[in-house]
């Protein structure tokens, strides 16, 4: 995330990129997500029952998927609504965790092209795999991030149409386990980042916030309070 | 308007703004080397206290039940490697025959 990254705008009209290799196009990128799809369309399904369960209609979970496009988010809201707890609970929960897409769109800044509203329309492609197979090469990719966040887009938004409305004659999802499964998800999700001691440090003292609030403040708080933890980035 | 609508809205517009906040509103320039460490920890801290509230999170209390065995398997299997899927149905199964067991 700190590597500087150059205009990408000449490479993408030549067939080879400056250190020699094939300029990827848009199919490389939905090829390099291939791998992934079974995490959109299950992840997409569960936040289908998820929502459903919260009280969303389908097309207010649809729309949550089309707009949001990002899963941890999504649950994150819909898991605070099912517990019952706030709006504004559920609005700040889904909206600080969505807070790091910031960072993954200003790393990525330089290499979506042409006017502001094509960059809005493109960026909205960033989720966190199609960002991280488009830098894999060392360096952030357009044609990647477009081709694997569009499949994503496409299958998470179709997949989040189904669960919602086969979810209701599933029954309880959490006969199935769900719920634990959801917690799987994000132990899952936040393993990539628990390499470096500081992440490890701030992890734990979210945990300590987490479990010492949730009997005292009303869902969604915790996780809110927790996020004080992000502080310890200061320190040196 | 319904609760829910504000949240499908409110959320979708902030996070639609941040996607974009890089190309569209900053160009080139980066975030101070201070903001960038602070931001750069958003998601271990959010995700990990996701994994309490959503493995011991009950109505303002905790609760612990099938959940930990079925999670802690899981944690198992991504520290083993398993890609997420894999430690999804893990969790799944587990939980699901704690509760059928019990």
């Amino acid at each position: 995330m700190n590597r500087e990254f150059g205009p990408q705008s000449a490479a993408r009209f030549g067939s080879v990129t400056s250190d020699g290799r094939p300029t990827p196009r848009v199919r490389d990128g939905v090829r390099a997500a291939l791998p992934l799809v079974l995490g959109p369309i299950l992840f997409g399904l569960s936040y289908g029952v998820l929502a459903e369960e919260a009280g969303m209609s389908a097309v207010a979970a649809v729309v949550m998927s089309a707009t949001t496009f990002a899963g941890s988010a999504q649950f994150a809201a819909a898991s605070v609504l099912e517990d019952g707890g706030t709006v504004l609970a559920a609005v700040v929960s889904a909206v600080l965790l969505n807070v790091r897409y910031i960072g993954q769109s200003i790393a990525a800044a330089s290499i979506f092209p042409g006017s502001r509203p094509r960059k809005f329309v493109e960026s909205q492609l960033i989720v966190d795999e199609s960002w991280a197979l488009s830098g894999r090469s060392g360096r952030f990719e357009w044609p990647i991030l477009v081709g694997a966040g569009l499949l994503l887009y496409v299958l998470w938004v179709t997949s989040t149409a189904i669960g919602s409305v086969v979810g209701s004659v599933l029954g309880d999802p959490n006969d199935l386990g769900l719920d634990a499964a959801f917690a799987a998800l994000f132990l899952a999700l936040a393993r990539p980042y628990l390499r470096e001691r500081k992440a490890v440090a701030a992890a734990l003292i979210a945990v300590a916030i987490t479990l010492v609030l949730i009997p005292l403040a009303p869902a969604g708080v915790p996780l809110v309070a927790a996020s004080a933890a992000c502080l310890l980035g200061l320190k040196r | 308007m319904s609760g829910i609508w504000i949240v499908v809205l409110v959320v979708g517009a902030f996070t639609m703004v941040f996607k974009a906040a890089g190309p569209v509103f900053l160009g080139t320039r980066r975030l101070h080397a201070k903001a960038q460490s602070v931001v750069a920890l958003v998601a271990p801290v959010m995700l990990t206290g996701l994994v309490v509230t959503q493995a011991v999170g009950g109505a303002e209390e905790i609760v612990v039940d099938a959940r930990i065995p079925g999670v802690a398997a899981a944690g198992i299997a991504i520290w083993r490697g398993a890609p997420i899927v894999v430690a999804m149905v893990v969790a799944a199964l587990v939980t699901a025959l704690v509760r059928v067991a019990l």
